[in-house]
């Protein structure tokens, strides 16, 4: 497999507040990572950056081998990179159709875009029942699949989740798993980020555990989930007790 | 039955101004979240294009004002604005003053500050019948003019691409930049808007009053700023509503009140502002995602 997206050595800084540290971590096309990890960790910040929201103090990162930090937003869209921020952010006050054909804003294929949108309509009739109702309306599951729609119909190489799963019921949080793990067999790359270990680790083919902004263990997920320095890892024990 | 088909005419019309200024300042708002006072000199300058052009057919010399308008907004965002995207809101308001103050300086530095007589559209001086009652042409044509504006640019908003992009930026600009929308564009596209209807407003406002002085576009600023603030900052359909609704009692206040009172009547007017903010600080159409700017 080849390199989508290289990070190394990323250091992002709030004033004195040092959220990463000297983070590096590697997405391959075709998988599906997750980056998993206490809240405050820093795994929002690390989306935050590849999509160009925060500027990096220091450390590369490099999308299929081209730079990207520091670029405005919409370019790095334009470059592939989708990202379905923490808390859905639908626009509660446009339409569930209008979100969907701003999903598509770069795209210039037009009929093409309107038979995705059916396309995602079929997927989730909850959508098609109320496409001309205002998202806000929404339900969360609901939101969470608007959103993640909306992302895909940018046609990006790379789909970064953040927090999918935050806040919804159990039998709401496996549809959206198993949407993305269809998203994944149409080709397209995962990025998620997840407090929720136990379920991303059953999705992911490989995890980085994040902890204080630096990555404290990685690895293919299966074999993660056994090992006994993961719990470690995840709630900073190997910090205080000088295990790592 | 005269007076109320007058005062309905000339509460329209009045309303009409008030709502495409107001309009004008809400784009800016919702977008940037920027209070742009000097929109004020965008219809002070699109008026003097006029005076210039005075002679000119009307429509070369309306053409002429709308360049100029659009061209002086998209250099004050250019030049003014932009450096200033990510700073404070209170900032870009002072930043905005100054502008207004440059350019209103700058008029009186190279054009005096003594009113110029302009009649830019001679023709709608005349009055007209509605039954019995004489109405003057020139506000039915405001009236008009405001309703086929502020139409198109509902289609705008709703009903093209751009227009999309331009109501989910005034809804969250960080989450439309997200999904692809260019800032830059968006933002440059509201300035060009705000100074066409700033030119409008310039032409319809310069023909009632029949003078242009530096200063000429700041009271209409301030009384649209006004509705802006009943309407909702950000909401645009609370600026339209917000600009029609001073209109409207300003004509009745100016048609009600006792003769010695009237020359108090914004006095009159501010205070029902403030009532109605005590009731609704938000505003009658609170806008959605204000916290988010760009």
């Amino acid at each position: 497999m080849t390199a989508l997206l290289a990070i190394e050595g990323l250091a992002v800084s709030y004033g004195r507040i040092s959220a990463l540290r000297g983070v590096s971590l590697q997405v391959d096309s075709g998988e599906i990572v997750a980056i998993v990890g206490p809240n405050g960790a820093g795994k929002s910040t690390l989306l935050s950056c590849i999509a160009g929201l925060v500027r990096p103090a220091a450390g590369v990162i490099r999308f299929r081998g081209d730079a990207i930090a520091g670029q405005p937003l919409e370019r790095t869209v334009r470059r592939g990179i989708a990202l379905v921020p923490e808390g859905r952010h639908v626009f509660a006050g446009l339409t569930v159709l209008e979100n969907l054909r701003l999903g598509a804003t770069i795209r210039t294929d037009r009929a093409r875009v309107a038979s995705e949108i059916d396309a995602y309509m079929d997927l989730f009739p909850i959508l098609a029942d109320r496409r001309h109702a205002p998202a806000g309306t929404l339900s969360g599951g609901e939101q969470q699949m608007l959103v993640i729609a909306r992302g895909l119909l940018s046609n990006p190489a790379l789909l970064m989740l953040d927090e999918p799963s935050l806040g919804l019921a159990p039998r709401i949080t496996d549809q959206v798993y198993d949407l993305i793990e269809s998203v994944r067999a149409r080709g397209v790359t995962v990025l998620l980020v997840e407090q929720n270990a136990d379920r991303a680790l059953r999705s992911a083919d490989r995890t980085y555990v994040l902890n204080t902004g630096a990555v404290r263990l990685s690895g293919a997920s299966g074999d993660l989930r056994g090992r006994p320095d993961f719990e470690a890892a995840y709630f900073g024990l190997d910090l205080v007790g000088g295990q790592a | 039955m005269n007076a109320a088909i007058q005062i309905a005419v000339d509460a329209m019309s009045l309303g009409g101004l008030y709502a495409l200024t107001a309009l004008g300042i809400g784009l800016i708002f919702s977008v940037m979240r920027l209070a742009n006072f000097a929109h004020a000199e965008l219809v002070t300058c699109a008026a003097y294009a006029l005076f210039a052009l005075s002679g000119q057919p009307l429509v070369m010399a309306f053409s002429g004002a709308i360049v100029v308008a659009v061209a002086l907004a998209v250099v004050t965002e250019r030049i003014a604005f932009r450096p200033l995207r990510r700073a404070d809101p209170t900032t870009m308001m002072i930043a905005s003053f100054t502008v207004s103050m440059l350019i209103q300086k700058l008029l009186v530095f190279t054009l005096g500050s003594r009113p110029k007589s302009l009649d830019p559209v001679p023709m709608l001086s005349q009055a007209v019948s509605i039954g019995p009652t004489q109405v003057s042409l020139l506000k039915l044509v405001t009236i008009a003019v405001c309703a086929v504006l502020l139409l198109a640019l509902t289609l705008f908003l709703k009903r093209t691409s751009f227009g999309l992009q331009m109501r989910a930026a005034a809804e969250n600009f960080t989450m439309a930049q997200l999904t692809g929308v260019r800032a830059n564009a968006v933002i440059v596209v509201a300035f060009a808007l705000s100074g066409g209807l700033a030119a409008v407003v310039a032409l319809l406002f310069a023909a009632q009053s029949g003078f242009v002085q530096p200063r000429l576009g700041v009271p209409l600023m301030i009384t649209a700023f006004v509705a802006t603030v009943i309407g909702g900052m950000g909401s645009l359909p609370g600026a339209v509503i917000g600009g029609l609704l001073v209109g409207v009692v300003t004509t009745l206040l100016q048609a009600y009140l006792p003769p010695d009172l009237r020359p108090f009547r914004e006095a009159f007017l501010f205070a029902l502002v403030i009532l109605a903010l005590l009731v609704r600080p938000n505003g009658l159409f609170p806008a959605r995602g204000l916290k988010e700017r760009i």
